[in-house]
């Protein structure tokens, strides 16, 4: 790939990694990620309820209206498989973190430069196309499922339920403080493990293609290296790429499959 | 790895898209699903008793078969039977009115002899008086005589 405005492999690298904000400190907000993960919450929304509109009970599905049918029964029986009960939201909710996380962990697919030139069209400096490699991104939808495991913890037990099972599990409520400090880490590893290792599997995906693209600063002209170079530019680059397809989907279904365990045990009671 | 205020935009971001899937995507898409499963599963159970149903007509059938041949051959065995009864009966009256026949033939010639030995009796009665009548020429009269000869005639008949 050509050497982008002079800019050296750091350069060319930190660039990459860099998003398109505005605000500052805190108050700084992203505008590529909450930009992509809105366009593609948006048009996934928009596929499953243009192909839902079209289901009908007394013809087969075709084409599209069939895919889609297919990833919800699909979607409703790994629910059915973790969830007992009635299983409705938990159907709604493993749907459309799938679809959602599926579609925008598929950006990382798009050529590394491809996104960055198309956003410098319409004026933007940077463009980090993959939502899913911003630790804001996946630590967001972390935070809906911690919020969801405390929500269904206290409607399955009750307040006072759920206080006591603080205090007294699982040493017995003479040890409390540490049962305390044991169920805290208990409840925060598992949202931040989650959106930690999403962010972290698409993060490191990433920045392979951008250092498979590194390799295009090798190609200087009609030399015999430039040659080798070019050549092994495609040929890793696709190679991780068609490897990344398995990760996009695995890490998708385990973004899916992983709130829906968390709450199924939340419910359970000691 | 910067935490910012992007999160919370994500978070909205997330919470309309479950809101949208939850409420209106997914009751879309699982009503004609679970319409069809339920299509499917009576369909199967359709399936299922027109099968039993088919077999208990089989079975029905094989009984009726039985019941009808073991009745054709009761009436078959009836009929053999009446058919040998009457074939019976039948030589049985033959042979009765061959015997009452023979019988009755028996007394016409027993009847018929008699009445021929009486009519040459009476021939011969009349023979006799008309040889005796030229024996002793016009002595005898027939219109005098005519009733000794009647009761002479009668007596020979009569043996």
């Amino acid at each position: 790939m050509a050497v982008e405005h002079g800019e050296s492999p750091t350069e060319y690298i930190a660039h990459h990694l860099t998003h398109l904000k505005v605000g500052s400190g805190f108050w700084t907000w992203h505008i590529d990620t909450l930009f992509m993960s809105a366009l593609l919450a948006f048009a996934v929304s928009f596929i499953l309820w243009f192909s839902a509109r079209r289901a009908n009970s007394n013809a087969a599905p075709t084409g599209l209206v069939a895919f889609v049918e297919f990833i919800y029964d699909w979607v409703d029986r790994q629910v059915a498989d973790i969830y007992p009960g009635d299983r409705r939201f938990m159907t709604a909710l493993a749907l459309t973190l799938f679809s959602w996380v599926v579609a925008m962990n598929t950006m990382d697919l798009l050529p590394v430069d491809l996104p960055g030139h198309f956003a410098s069209v319409f004026g933007a400096k940077f463009w980090r196309v993959l939502p899913t490699a911003d630790l804001n991104g996946t630590i967001a939808e972390a935070i809906v499922v911690l919020a969801m495991v405390l929500i269904f913890s206290v409607r399955a037990k009750g307040i006072g339920g759920y206080l006591h099972e603080w205090a007294a599990a699982p040493f017995g409520i003479w040890l409390l403080p540490f049962n305390i400090i044991l169920n805290l880490i208990e409840l925060l590893a598992k949202p931040v493990s989650l959106g930690m290792r999403l962010y972290g599997n698409m993060y490191a995906g990433e920045l392979l293609f951008i250092l498979i693209a590194l390799l295009g600063f090798a190609v200087t002209g009609l030399t015999f290296w430039s040659g080798v170079a070019f050549l092994a530019q495609i040929v890793f680059g696709a190679g991780w790429a068609i490897f990344h397809i398995l990760i996009v989907l695995l890490q998708a279904y385990i973004f899916m499959v992983l709130p829906i365990v968390y709450i199924s045990m939340a419910e359970e009671h000691h | 790895m910067d935490i910012n205020a992007t999160f919370i935009g994500q978070i909205v971001v997330f919470l309309i898209m479950l809101w949208f899937i939850a409420k209106v995507v997914v009751p879309m898409i699982a009503k004609p699903i679970n319409e069809r499963y339920a299509k499917i599963a009576d369909g199967l159970a359709a399936a299922d008793a027109g099968q039993k149903q088919l077999q208990e007509a089989g079975a029905s059938a094989e009984q009726l078969m039985r019941e009808a041949r073991e009745r054709a051959r009761q009436v078959e065995e009836q009929a053999h039977r009446r058919s040998i009864e009457t074939l019976e009966a039948a030589k049985q009256a033959a042979q009765s009115e061959g015997a009452r026949l023979l019988a009755a033939a028996q007394v016409e010639v027993g009847n018929e002899s008699i009445r021929a030995s009486e009519q040459l009796r009476r021939e011969f009665g009349t023979l006799v008086v008309q040889a005796a009548s030229q024996l002793v020429e016009h002595e005898v009269n027939p219109a005098t005589h005519a009733k000794l000869l009647e009761r002479l005639t009668d007596d020979i008949a009569r043996g």
